[in-house]
């Protein structure tokens, strides 16, 4: 949440004339070819972090384990550290590409499979928390951006800039305290205090099971809601003001519509456009939200995966969440941009 | 008192002259504190400042000293102990009060290397608009589009624990969206008229970057600065309650990260959990406050003109 990317509504620049069609795939080309360059940017970044910058990754490696120069010699051969500088990049580039992370040698597995079995609660969580966040954040932004100055938008601003000053992991060790631990002001420890399902249950597709996992997510989807939502508030807000001013409504209401159909059928279908990409752009700033949630609530996603690689430290693994993480901000900014033009037929034209 | 002396009394005819460079400001900081957000922000920001400054004062070291502390263990606010004490015997006041140095060193430390690093960039890449400019400008998306909490947290991990490794940490992953701000501001600036007769009059391009761009697009800076310190201490707090901060000082990301680590959740200890966060809300509202009423009352007078 502190640490969000702010938010770019994307500019389609560029004077292409011919028809639409040849249009779409110069514009496709020209996105996926700077998805490209910013994966390979990333790649240069987390080798310069990972592989550069500590001193000698060996004796991190190895930290706190008897290991005798021999074996030094021999791992650091088995990582191609005697090698040159632009080999081992390439060889980090063509490993990355084939899926091979590297391995973990506190979990005694490579980084590739830890991520795999991490990523599924983590999809859940965010993605339950987004779907809610977008529709109460849409629901109270329409209202409040309608009605500027009303009590419900002035309402919505100050809850909105409250939760914003607020770190989500705080908020979460609050919600957690209260309605997890029993033990504040007599309220029953309602909700599980963390972690996805109950200790020796058994998983697969089960009601049961299904539904102890919910019960689990409720805190932390709760928590991440209560930090995002605000954002979707107030990026539908500022839309619709915007779209107020408009003399397509005043046609809407001088045919004698209801204000409330007025604003339903002909102002927020118009408003929804620059969100929809907005709020894709967001969920790279919701990652970060997502690492924090899952650390307080030790939720087996990969936010707490680098945290405990934080902990040892385990470069490798730390190395690995790092890509997925800006990877998966990567592939949602080239859908903003995407999404961006199928939906706004202006934006095509141009 | 001087209030209905300092409005003016509708929009005023543009001077020619360059007027006092004093006089603006002081109407500018009488816009802001008679806006009550402004007022509040700025009352915010100076108690705690006050409050960081003056901690020596009444604070001794033992007092913050996991050994020497003399009050029960993880005990709810009682006589002497207004907040409770921590699982150490320390009062969570004091070591609240105590955090706030920390937390408002780093934010503002990592504040000032952000604008370095971010007006530096915006300003280069707005003045030079040849390849170099577009260059630094996709450099700068680049970097936007990597999350920022997992480049801070592999930042820090590789840096080793500790308050430098966080700045950096922090002005690394936020300096992009000063960057953009200033350059877009500089291409403003430039497109005006007195640069082109400074530049006729022979200014070399470090004269007409320091001399002519750099003080327009000073009050931007300034507005973002104060946006960013919020945003700084609130990472700052998240690095540290991750556990990447100096593991030795005290400060409201640390406490947070003691409390969690030491089971204040499973025992109940609210009056732990609660006060640290509190502060940090207080702080980063006042520094957001303080931002959006120096934003509202640039624009204001940028419209007056």
């Amino acid at each position: 949440m502190s640490l969000v990317v702010q938010p770019e509504v994307p500019t389609v620049s560029g004077p292409e004339e011919g028809p639409e069609r040849s249009d779409f795939w110069v514009y496709l080309a020209r996105k996926v070819g700077a998805a490209i360059v910013s994966f390979i940017m990333l790649l240069v970044v987390g080798f310069i972090i990972f592989s550069l910058m500590p001193s000698d990754p060996v004796s991190a490696l190895t930290r706190g384990r008897p290991t005798s120069d021999a074996q030094m010699n021999h791992l650091r051969s088995e990582l191609g550290l005697d090698k040159p500088l632009w080999e081992r990049f390439l060889t980090f580039v063509g490993h990355t590409l084939s899926g091979n992370l590297g391995y973990s040698y506190e979990y005694h597995q490579p980084v590739s499979t830890l991520i795999a079995d991490r990523l599924w609660p983590t999809l859940l969580l965010m993605g339950s928390s987004t779907l809610i966040s977008i529709w109460l954040g849409m629901w109270l932004g329409i209202r409040a951006g309608w009605h500027p100055g009303s009590a419900l938008d002035r309402s919505a601003s100050a809850v909105s800039l409250a939760l914003w000053s607020v770190p989500t992991f705080w908020l979460g060790l609050i919600l957690l305290v209260v309605f997890g631990s029993g033990t504040v002001a007599g309220i029953p420890a309602i909700f599980p205090a963390g972690g996805m399902q109950t200790h020796g249950t058994a998983g697969g597709l089960a009601l049961s099971h299904i539904t102890d996992v919910a019960w689990h997510l409720v805190l932390p989807c709760l928590t991440l809601v209560a930090v995002i939502f605000a954002q979707y508030v107030t990026i539908m807000r500022s839309s619709i003001i915007d779209e107020r001013g408009n003399p397509y409504l005043l046609t809407a209401r001088a045919k004698g519509l209801r204000d409330e159909v007025v604003r339903r059928r002909h102002a927020v279908p118009n408003a929804l456009l620059p969100s929809v990409t907005v709020i894709f752009l967001q969920i790279g700033g919701m990652i970060g939200g997502a690492i924090t949630v899952e650390v307080v609530y030790s939720w087996p996603g990969l936010g707490y995966l680098t945290f405990t690689a934080l902990r040892i430290p385990d470069l490798q693994l730390l190395e690995g969440t790092f890509i997925v993480f800006s990877a998966a901000v990567i592939v949602c900014n080239l859908i903003a941009d995407l999404l961006y033009r199928a939906l706004d037929p202006r934006v095509r034209r141009q | 008192m001087s209030a209905t002396q300092e409005r003016p009394a509708g929009p005023t005819p543009v001077e020619e002259k360059a007027p006092s460079r004093l006089v603006p400001v002081g109407r500018f900081v009488l816009t802001l504190l008679r806006m009550p957000s402004g007022l509040f922000g700025v009352v915010v920001m100076l108690g705690f400042v006050v409050m960081a400054l003056t901690a020596p004062l009444y604070i001794h070291p033992d007092d913050l000293s996991v050994t020497q502390a003399t009050g029960p263990l993880l005990a709810p606010p009682q006589h002497g102990y207004p907040l409770g004490t921590d699982p150490a015997g320390r009062s969570v006041l004091l070591l609240v009060i105590w955090g706030s140095r920390t937390s408002l060193a780093i934010g503002v430390m990592a504040t000032l290397l952000t604008m370095v690093l971010g007006a530096t960039i915006g300003l280069v890449a707005g003045h030079y608009q040849g390849r170099t400019g577009r260059l630094l400008m996709h450099v700068t998306d680049w970097f936007i589009a990597l999350p920022g909490l997992p480049l801070a947290i592999a930042l820090a991990a590789v840096l080793g624990q500790g308050a430098a490794s966080i700045t950096i940490a922090i002005a690394v992953t936020s300096w992009t969206g000063t960057a953009r701000l200033v350059r877009a501001q500089t291409l403003a600036v430039g497109a005006r008229p007195f640069i082109e007769r400074a530049r006729a009059l022979g200014a070399t391009d470090t004269q007409l970057i320091t001399r002519q761009v750099l003080p327009n697009v000073m009050p931007l800076i300034l507005v973002s600065s104060t946006l960013t310190v919020a945003s700084a201490i609130l990472a700052e707090a998240t690095l540290t309650f991750l556990g990447l901060g100096d593991p030795t000082s005290v400060s409201w990301g640390s406490l947070l990260n003691n409390a969690f680590m030491q089971g204040a959740v499973t025992a109940g200890a609210w009056w732990y959990l609660i006060p640290p966060g509190i502060a940090i809300l207080i702080i980063v509202l006042g520094f957001t406050l303080v931002g959006r009423a120096v934003e509202h009352a640039l624009n204001a007078r940028v419209q007056s003109r």
